[in-house]
């Protein structure tokens, strides 16, 4: 790891002041990412302002149709969450999937969010539920947030401050998880909003990181059953192919991940 | 360089770093406890984990400065004197180990299973649990023997307190 500064924030604003005084600064959350790159020294920030600590950043709060999880609340706080396993049970079981135990008493919603690995399981939850992102100077809807790889609507220095998602109807999340990384080879979240909404998100399968699934929207709109997938063809084109899958397989997981999930959904 | 003061093993401890040091390195280089392991450095094979906090988190993954004001525990502090934690000794019972090096992860990972889980602990549960860390000897058999064994003595030394 290349030199660097820390700083413990013991505020938002604090943060904020913090960040704009580094000529090269990164908000730094649990870290379960960050630091890795840094180690590799695939990132060199002059300083690093810690944000995990600041409690205006830490808990869970549920009013009426709506479940706020600030910024620096931790995976395992998450699936833990009493109140997130009773308004959105499948938001609590995808924390408790990421990574291992470890890495989930230390990773972040917010981090997870900021960063926008492509393989993440948080964007597809978010952007299925239609979730609000808060930073300390704006509200960001989740069609505006995501820009693709490891890219967000974050201005330099605007940091992630909670997010705010809707209470579904109903909602699952099935991901085939690579067995070395525990990142989503894919990963979809189906959700029906109370309005009778469905939005369907997949992550680890798109070049241009999470992305909603029109043909499985449609097809669940019409009929709400992982059977009425079973005609749904996804199209390959714009898929990740790597080592671990073809564009092809993607494609297809996307459909009998999207399967799991309406099963797990009810 | 920062002067970074936390409580390791239960002893206040205050140690001068870079700013980019790890935890881990702050214990085995300026605390001299050498039983946190550095696997694989990447955040997956486990041979770090050490309890921060009361949580199971991996050090290498941590930096120094994060760990300022936290109580950590290494594998140096779990047993009392001569006493091995039941999950060392479990681990000795059940030949849960071959060349060591994840032991320590293991056992920090495992102690922190039974934790969470207290006595509801089964094979499946401790075997998905354990995914973050990795052995390359035992083929893990031994290892989940030793953590349900060492549960199941847990619970009683609990009842007998």
């Amino acid at each position: 790891m290349y030199e660097t500064n820390y700083h413990r924030a013991s505020s938002i604003d604090d943060a904020v002041a913090q960040f704009a005084k580094g000529t090269d600064s990164k908000f730094l959350s649990g870290g379960q990412t960050l630091l890795p790159v840094m180690k590799q020294r695939l990132a060199a920030p002059s300083d690093v302002i810690d944000v995990a600590k600041i409690k205006d950043m830490i808990g869970i709060e549920v009013s009426g149709d709506t479940v706020t999880i600030k910024a620096a609340t931790t995976h395992y706080d998450v699936a833990q969450s009493d109140a997130v396993q009773k308004a959105i049970p499948a938001l609590a079981n995808l924390a408790s999937m990421i990574g291992d135990p470890a890495v989930r008493h230390r990773g972040t919603i917010g981090g997870s969010l900021a960063n926008n690995d492509p393989a993440a399981d948080y964007p597809a939850a978010v952007l299925a539920l239609g979730a609000v992102v808060k930073t300390n100077k704006r509200s960001i809807p989740a069609e505006d947030f995501f820009k693709g790889l490891f890219s967000t609507a974050l201005e330099d220095g605007e940091m992630i401050t909670a997010v705010s998602f809707p209470v579904p109807a109903k909602a699952g999340y099935a991901k085939f998880p690579n067995p070395a990384s525990r990142f989503a080879l894919t990963g979809v979240f189906v959700a029906k909003t109370k309005s009778g909404d469905v939005r369907v998100a997949a992550t680890g399968a798109s070049q241009s990181g999470v992305m909603r699934v029109a043909p499985i929207e449609q097809a669940l709109k019409a009929n709400w059953a992982a059977s009425a997938l079973d005609s749904v063809t996804i199209p390959a084109s714009g898929l990740l192919a790597d080592i671990h899958g073809s564009a092809d397989y993607r494609a297809n997981l996307v459909k009998v991940m999207g399967q799991r999930a309406v099963t797990a959904a009810g | 360089m920062s002067t970074v003061k936390l409580t390791v093993n239960g002893k206040a401890v205050s140690v001068d770093v870079e700013d980019r040091t790890l935890l881990v390195h702050l214990l085995r280089e300026n605390l001299n406890l050498t039983g946190t392991h550095v696997g694989c450095d990447t955040s997956q094979c486990g041979a770090c984990v050490v309890h921060v906090d009361g949580r199971a988190v991996k050090s290498c993954t941590m930096l120094a400065g994060q760990a300022a004001g936290s109580n950590v525990t290494t594998i140096e502090g779990l047993a009392k004197g001569d006493e091995l934690h039941p999950m060392q000794a479990a681990f000795r019972d059940n030949h849960g180990l071959q060349c060591g090096y994840c032991t320590p992860g293991m056992i920090m990972s495992a102690v922190d299973i039974v934790h969470r889980h207290g006595g509801k602990l089964d094979e499946e549960t401790v075997r998905h649990e354990l995914e973050g860390n990795i052995c390359r000897c035992t083929g893990y058999h031994n290892i989940v023997k030793a953590v349900l064994d060492a549960a199941s003595r847990m619970k009683v030394a609990q009842a007998a307190e």
